[in-house]
């Protein structure tokens, strides 16, 4: 074996495991604004940055209070021929809720709205006492765990271009006006973009861990 | 980016005897089977898990096809209604000069699942091939599949919105028609196939002895 035998003796508390390819580092706490990549895939493993809980739950708070504006203003109008129709957000979840496409109703409202609030939640519930630097509240990892495992669920952004991509169908149609709705769903992705450029996973389990 | 890409000789947790976890990175024993401190389930690197990858690979293509045969909306205006599937509203846009969009609407809906499936599949084959070093190649088309799998979602919520707003009466109204459902089921599956594969399989070489 071409190994060093050195890490084994190390302890396995200080140790990580890169995700993505399971090569062994030894964990340790990096000044603000460094990365540390897996030494063989690349993965980027650490990036604290300064601040970064309090920048979190900042962001966290305003995309929870763009999202609850996006649900109650109205999102897009449209008028034709003397005629008008408009549609929240929850309108357009509400488009698959006659007969049996009901299910899929469901599961858009989930993506695009009570999963990214949950993740807001979530991230906060998280984040609140460490950055008080007091010990995490019960179930930290849980909600960590649950916030990071729906991340790919979470669709806001993806949303968003297909508003964009219905806009162009509508376009030689009718005419559509964007709603104060449509203006902070998209002042909300700028924000979720922000925010997740902030977290640094490794960062976050070890303040959770050290209660 | 400067890293040595290819000899880089690495040792694992998996080489260590032990087990890391693929949420957090704690590495634990090998006796532990939950990481005690994220609570995801520890998973050891074997080719078990493609099983899983597999199934909801064959789940999702099973519901692409569905998909793509029957329509995507329903359109009424004035009295007569028109159906479009997934190709067939593309093929409409390109017609009406809205190139732009016609490529983002078959880019989303056919190029990325049907890519998907290529990938998913050739990794999946090549991890079986013990042989074979997948590496860096390997690795940058899986991360490219698991952040691209989900914007093909973009078509069911374009159904969405426009069935949700254009709701004129008889001037002119649109319904989703039921390949939105086999559609965002087939997208779902192949999120779900390419996060049951284990990327660490990619770097795993032939069974070391030790």
């Amino acid at each position: 074996m071409s190994f060093q035998s050195a890490p084994l003796e190390l302890d396995p508390a200080q140790l990580m495991a890169c995700p993505q390819c399971d090569a062994l580092h030894q964990a340790q706490h990096l000044p603000d604004g460094k990365r540390a990549r897996c030494r063989r895939c690349g993965t980027v493993l650490i990036s604290p940055r300064e601040r970064s809980f309090l920048h979190v739950i900042a962001l966290s708070f305003t995309g929870m209070i763009l999202m609850i504006g996006a649900i109650f203003f109205p999102f897009l109008e449209i008028s034709a021929r003397g005629l008008h129709h408009e549609s929240s957000i929850f309108g357009v979840a509400m488009a698959f809720s006659e007969g049996w496409l009901a299910p899929l109703a469901f599961a858009v409202l989930s993506m695009i709205v009570a999963l990214p609030i949950f993740r807001f939640v979530a991230l906060i519930y998280t984040l609140w006492p460490l950055a008080n630097g007091r010990p995490a509240w019960p179930h930290a990892a849980t909600m960590f765990r649950l916030a990071e495992e729906s991340q790919p669920w979470a669709m806001a952004e993806i949303f968003i271009i297909g508003t964009a991509v219905a806009l162009v169908k509508l376009a030689g149609l009718a005419k559509v006006s964007l709603g104060p709705a449509f203006w902070a769903f998209c002042a909300l992705i700028i924000v979720i973009a922000l925010k997740d450029s902030f977290v640094s996973k490794w960062t976050i389990w070890d303040a959770i861990e050290r209660k | 980016m400067g890293r040595d890409r290819t000899q880089v000789n690495v040792l694992t947790a998996t080489d260590a005897g032990l087990i890391g976890c693929t949420r957090c990175g704690k590495v634990w024993t090998r006796d532990h089977s939950y990481c005690e401190r994220c609570g995801a389930k520890l998973r050891k690197v074997d080719t078990h898990g493609l099983q899983a990858v597999w199934a909801w690979w064959l789940a999702g293509l099973i519901f692409y096809i569905p998909a793509n045969l029957y329509p995507m909306l329903r359109t009424a205006t004035l009295g007569a209604e028109q159906k479009n599937t997934i190709v067939g509203g593309a093929i409409e846009l390109w017609r009406h000069h809205n190139y732009g969009v016609a490529l983002i609407i078959f880019v989303a809906s056919v190029m990325i699942p049907i890519g998907k499936f290529i990938a998913v599949a050739y990794l999946a084959l090549a991890v079986g091939n013990e042989k074979r070093r997948g590496g860096h190649p390997h690795l940058r088309l899986f991360e490219v599949v698991e952040f691209i799998g989900r914007w093909s979602m973009i078509d069911v919520f374009v159904v969405a919105i426009l069935s949700a707003l254009v709701q004129l009466g008889f001037v002119a109204s649109i319904h989703p028609g039921p390949a939105a459902a086999s559609f965002a089921l087939s997208v779902a599956f192949t999120m779900l196939s390419a996060q049951s594969f284990d990327p660490r399989l990619i770097w795993r070489g032939p069974e070391r002895v030790i």
